[in-house]
């Protein structure tokens, strides 16, 4: 189905099962731990080994030799495989480094062996008597000192490097108010609960992975393309993951490594990245350092805006795309923007929850917060003097829909944002420093291709089946509503199908284009199944009703179990996106709202309330969309207050590589959250009338709280995370 | 991990002189930290022998007023129980801030006292560290450094003693109680059990090969206001970044003890007399010989502002 | 190699363990109790949480072979996808997760952390160490927070297991 007229009315607008709050149709199943994660199939496949990953020790150079005897007379050890036995292997599409990395060595725990033996214990005995003798070179590692070497790199989501308008430079020499600051975001890590981890079997020459991955037809494509085989003999199975936020869109080394050690010892072969290997092995969000400078009129009308921003990357991998909203969100005639990447030997820098936005959003909207007190205007106002309803850099561009000013003011309202004080350090509470902070949530829709397929069975069972994955987004749930809708039976009639090759390719999960896309996809499904169904019926499609299980036309009516025969219907379609992005500009919106306390004395901040209004389209389930929204705002918190992979600049690692180190927020760092959806439907974005709202409650939360510790005591920090040592000398004097 | 033999322990001296007679021996008791770092190669036991069967599970009033905590007291328990709750509060405090439910119901009182660093280059088998292998190097200096040590340094090693719990004890002025391989006993007061890292950081503390903790023993409650203030970035579930242990009393005077600035817990004699002085008075004599990094040269005005705290919390 | 017997879920079992195995393995690869999951394998997320003889444990860090004799309850002694336990009902109804990943580790620590504040065990933010422990959100925010959610669902956890402990109190 193309879809490139905006929506008009449709089945999913009856709005009986899609909208509704239901519970997850998955919650018993994740619950009671029955559920089955990657690692955990002992039902798939007979005579499973474990294979044990060996980590590089140095972060650039080369392997001189490599000594496996130790390892491979180890008890129980069936083999020991490396890039040099393995055989000839290519590199993923969607890979910058190898993943398997000898004789050369791109980053610091780059996979360099895999033994596999009979048990874990002596596998992972095993791994430490592989001996590598290392040459080591010098490598970049310091985002600060390679910047200015820093060069232009097309990104190949997100945009071009560098966009203009007007005239900023002089614009920006002449506006009586001026802000010029930079600001810093660290490296984070998605530390998502279940490590990376896969079965490998072999069947002759075809291959069958149960992994754990976000992107079925990306991990099969490039487990193909590095196995060099074809793609038909792969098989990619994933229908729980134990989150992702990015770091599973990808073919990773436990997938691949278990492919290869399954050869190797001609059996199955389970392999799991250890925790502490996990954030040096794989991918992480790159740090940045952002430049924005923002000329306005006495008035509070932004005259000039610029945001540059430069990260740093393995060569071939992409900039980190900060500036991307700075191109949308704001009003002003006269604008740049500008990424610059410079050439870091850590591992390979790509998607986290919200890429470019997440870290773009906790240094803009600190500016604009900057910005309105330089003007004595409350941060709000300023930013609804600022609001556009047009694409300002493209003004013939409308927003498909833009409820950014509704979002701020009824949030206003719910948190009681009236009663702050806008003077800085002024608001005590005992020991505790009491602030209130504000920011504006941006992020674009994406729309993507995505395909499924339906069946409609003799007992009247509808089920789905799609390569699209349920990363903890809820996407069994409402997937299983819209066909619900579609078909017009209960929830309990759908069946949901996911994760698997062997299905039609779908969106996947990312970007939080999956929830809109992959529904659509079912939507344009569901539209070919009622179509045979009705066909088969001989009922004239235009006034064919699905209800109550049953096809109503005129005054006929068949329940669809009888519709459906003994030999059952199916329907396979995917839906297709016309020109309408680019007719229009499709993002979502939303306003964070924070309060925090700052102790006095030791400066440990501790959120006290957080609020998110959300305007993004159709919601179509309620209760899972809003814990998108409070882990993105969760997720947000961490990038605000804690997270950040230290990198030692010697060594070229990341130090704090586990979950001790690498500090994630806790229970008892979050309060609790609200969050409100606006009452919107976007019929230009697809038949749902949805948009994604899974990374929108990351974007701006964290300098909604970088704001609130301002407001609480007059410290602005604009390096995150930001932490106590970062406020201390600036705290008032102890009584 | 290595692979190791095992066995359980009848009684403290038969595991001690076991300890002493086999190469590589270690006890296990909560595990939860030997574990952890077996699994890493950081800690290579050939035999371990299990000490949770023996009867030291015991809290005991002594005849002088005090409490003896047998070894294998659970940090759960030892903080649940009345005695400690109402006359030692500062241990109950001190224990209830550390690790989380779960590994308190683990970790037992010994074990506790004998936790290792948490320096993530003693952690990273790929990095030198004099701790983990004598004469290597240490990777911290120079390094990543926001958490390690300020004080008791050396130019071998700045890592930072990680209990909440000895802290407590240290201000307490508790014995450790142990058991040798020969089958004496001895008796440690907890400001001689740590030893400074000097040029040997890889050795901890005082203890003997084999040698076992059996108790740990509290003189009788010295009243006042026992109040344990841990500072770290996140809420709970996190080692100290500073952490101050402090007995009040209503005159002003006391006791304070220090986490986190230090390779062993912190008590400076000196810096309790100038308690009725005040915060500033009392830490620049805690941290006289202060050799802090640029990245954690903020634990020296945080010791000072959070001791303010606490003596401000004591008087109210 | 050793031997070792356990209950676990109301069931006698014995298995002949390489000593290195820890009990979360044991469960996981030995008796294909995958419920309880392996998060960091350290004892720095909680997502192995299970209980043995009625305490919550990280089963990660502690041996199959030290637990002779003990009583251990997992996930799966809890309920069933059929008949949930009012915990587990209590995740579903207020979208107490979104991976799954932590969730048993989550339910299994929520169940034995009521039981804690039953039995008066006091906690880091119990203002009076000498008065039983209060039933309130911050007092359930710590002693829940050696379970890490990374989804961060931690506003639902806590309604979910506020309902249950107003049920039952």
């Amino acid at each position: 189905m193309k879809f490139d007229a905006p929506a008009t009315f449709n089945p999913i607008d009856r709005l009986k099962v899609v909208g509704r709050p239901t519970d997850r149709i998955d919650g018993p199943l994740k619950a009671t731990g029955t559920a089955p994660y990657a690692y955990e199939r002992h039902d798939v496949v007979p005579n499973q080994a474990y294979g044990y990953v060996v980590g590089s020790a140095i972060a650039k150079g080369r392997i001189a030799s490599i000594d496996l005897k130790d390892a491979a007379a180890a008890p129980g050890v069936l083999a020991v495989v490396t890039a040099q036995n393995a055989g000839k292997l290519d590199k993923g599409e969607f890979n910058v480094a190898r993943l398997f990395g000898g004789p050369d060595i791109q980053h610091y725990h780059q996979a360099i062996a895999l033994v596999v033996a009979e048990t874990f214990e002596q596998a992972r005995a095993a791994a430490q008597l592989v001996r590598v003798d290392y040459v080591p070179a010098k490598g970049a590692f310091d985002l600060a000192a390679a910047k200015d070497a820093a060069i232009k790199l097309e990104p190949s989501f997100g945009g071009p490097a560098d966009t203009a308008a007007g005239d900023f430079a002089g614009a920006f020499a002449k506006a009586p108010v001026r802000l010029d600051a930079t600001y810093s975001t660290p490296d984070q890590s998605h530390a998502m609960m279940e490590p990376h981890a896969s079965i490998a079997a072999w069947d002759g020459d075809r291959l069958t992975v149960w992994t754990s991955n976000q992107m079925i037809d990306w991990g099969t494509t490039d487990m193909a393309k590095t196995l060099r085989i074809g793609k038909e003999k792969v098989r990619l199975v994933s229908p729980y993951i134990g989150g992702g936020f990015g770091g599973k869109l990808f073919l990773r080394a436990d997938a691949l490594l278990a492919a290869l050690g399954a050869r190797a010892a001609k059996r199955p072969v389970k392999v799991a990245l250890p925790r502490p290997l996990m954030i040096n092995n794989t991918t992480h969000r790159p740090a940045t350092i952002q430049r924005i400078r923002i000329g306005a009129t006495k008035d509070g009308k932004i005259a000039a805006i610029g945001h540059e921003s430069w990260s740093g990357n393995l060569p071939g991998g992409d900039p980190e795309t900060a500036v991307g909203q700075t191109r949308l969100l704001y009003a002003g005639k006269n604008r740049m923007t500008a990424m610059r990447t410079a050439h870091l030997d850590l591992a390979e820098g790509n998607a986290m929850r919200a890429p470019g936005e997440a870290p773009g959003m906790m240094a803009l909207e600190i500016a604009i917060d900057e910005m309105a007190e330089k003007l004595n205007l409350d941060p709000i106002e300023f930013r609804i003097r600022n609001d556009t309803q047009v694409d300002p850099e493209h003004p013939q561009r409308p927003f498909s829909q833009r409820q950014l000013i509704e979002c701020l003011r009824i949030g206003s309202d719910r948190f009681g944002w009236s009663k702050r004080n806008p003077a800085p350090g002024k608001t005590r509470d005992g020991r505790w420093l009491v602030g209130l902070g504000v920011a504006a949530a941006f992020r674009n829709n994406l729309l993507a291709p995505s395909g499924a397929r339906v069946r409609l069975d003799d007992r009247g069972i509808v089920t789905v089946e799609t390569d699209m994955t349920d990363i903890g987004t809820g996407s069994y749930t409402i997937i299983a509503q819209t066909a619900a809708e579609m078909m017009g039976v209960s929830l309990d009639k759908v069946v949901v199908r996911l994760g698997d090759s062997a299905f039609p390719v779908s969106c996947g999960s990312g970007g939080q284009f999956g929830a809109n896309n992959s529904t659509s996809g079912v939507y344009a499904a569901c539209v070919k199944l009622r179509e045979a169904v009705a066909r088969k019926l001989g009922f004239n499609s235009p006034d064919v009703a699905f209800v109550d299980g049953e096809v109503r036309s005129g005054n006929r009516s068949v329940a669809l179990a009888e519709a459906a025969g003994e030999r059952g219907l199916a329907a396979e379609d995917a839906i297709e996106y016309g020109e309408l992005d680019k007719t229009y500009q499709q993002s979502t919106f939303g306003a964070h709202f924070v309060e925090v306390a700052v102790d006095a004395a030791t400066a440990e901040i501790r959120l006290r309330r957080m609020l998110a209004v959300c305007a993004a389209g159709r919601i179509l389930n309620p209760k899972s969309a809003r814990s998108q929204v409070i882990g993105a705002m969760t997720m947000g918190a961490g990038a605000a207050l804690m997270e950040e992979l230290v990198v030692d600049k010697r060594r070229g690692f990341f130090v704090n590589h586990d979950l001790a180190g690498y500090e994630v927020p806790v229970h008892a760092d979050i309060p609790h959250q609200d969050v409100i959806f606006l009452d919107e439907t976007d019929p230009i974005s697809s038949p749902m009338k949805a948009k994604g709202v899974g990374e929108l409650g990351i974007c701006g939360v964290g300098a909604a709280v970088a704001n609130a510790i301002y407001n609480a005591t007059g410290v602005r920090v604009r390096d995150y995370p930001i932490t106590l040592d970062k406020l201390l000398d600036r705290l008032p004097e102890m009584a | 991990m290595k692979s190791f033999t095992y066995e359980r322990a009848a009684s403290p001296a038969e595991a001690a002189a076991a300890a002493a007679r086999i190469a590589g021996a270690k006890f296990i008791a909560g595990g939860t930290n030997l574990l952890d770092l077996m699994k890493l190669e950081i800690e290579t036991p050939a035999h371990l022998i299990d000490v949770n069967g023996l009867a030291l599970d015991k809290i005991e009033a002594t005849a002088d007023g005090g409490l003896r905590i047998g070894a294998l007291v659970r940090n759960t328990d030892l903080a649940a129980d009345q005695r400690v709750r109402r006359d030692y509060g500062l241990l109950a405090r001190a224990l209830l801030a550390g690790a989380s439910g779960q590994l308190r119901n683990k970790a037992t009182t010994a074990g506790n006292l004998l936790q290792r660093t948490r320096c993530p280059y003693f952690y990273d088998t790929n990095q030198p560290c004099n701790k983990r292998k004598p004469g290597s190097g240490c990777a911290a200096l120079g390094g990543f450094s926001r958490a390690h040590a300020v004080v008791g340094v050396s130019d071998a090693c700045i890592a930072v003693y990680p209990s909440d719990m000895a802290v407590a004890l240290m201000a307490l002025d508790a014995t450790v109680e142990t058991v040798c391989a020969d089958g004496t006993t001895r008796r440690i007061p907890i400001a001689q059990l740590y030893r400074l890292p000097g040029e040997t950081p890889h050795v901890e503390n005082v203890l003997e090969s084999g040698e076992l903790i059996s108790a740990v023993s509290l003189p009788k409650p010295v009243g006042g206001a026992h109040i344990y203030r841990k500072v770290r970035d996140r809420a709970s579930y996190a080692f100290a970044l500073v952490s101050v242990g402090a007995i009040v009393q209503r005159d002003g005077t006391g006791r304070v003890a220090l986490g986190g600035v230090a390779p062993k817990p912190w008590r400076v004699a000196a810096a309790e007399a100038e308690l009725p002085r005040g915060a500033k008075a009392v830490t620049a004599a805690l941290l006289a010989d202060a050799k802090p990094t640029r990245e954690n040269a903020f634990k020296l005005p945080l010791v000072e502002r959070t001791l303010g705290a606490v003596l401000r919390d004591a008087r109210a | 190699m050793a031997k070792v017997s356990f209950v676990v879920n109301g069931e006698a079992r014995t298995l002949d363990l390489d000593t290195r195995t820890t009990l979360l393995d044991a469960l996981r690869e030995h008796l294909h109790l995958t419920g309880t999951k392996k998060g960091c394998d350290h004892g720095q997320c909680g997502a192995c949480t299970v209980m043995v003889d009625g305490r919550r444990i990280n089963s990660c860090l502690t041996l199959a072979v030290m637990h002779e004799g003990d009583d251990i309850t997992t996930i799966e002694g809890l309920g069933t996808p059929q008949k949930l336990h009012p915990m587990q009902a209590a995740f579903v109804k207020h979208d107490g997760y979104q991976c799954g990943y932590c969730t048993p580790g989550q339910i299994c620590s929520a169940v034995a952390a009521l039981d804690e504040i039953k039995a008066g065990i006091p906690s880091h933010v119990s203002a009076d160490l000498t008065a039983p422990p209060q039933l309130t959100a911050i007092e359930l925010r710590e002693r829940m927070s050696g379970n890490i959610c990374r989804c961060g669902a931690y506003s639902n956890i806590l309604d979910a297991i506020a309902e249950v402990a107003g049920r039952t109190s």
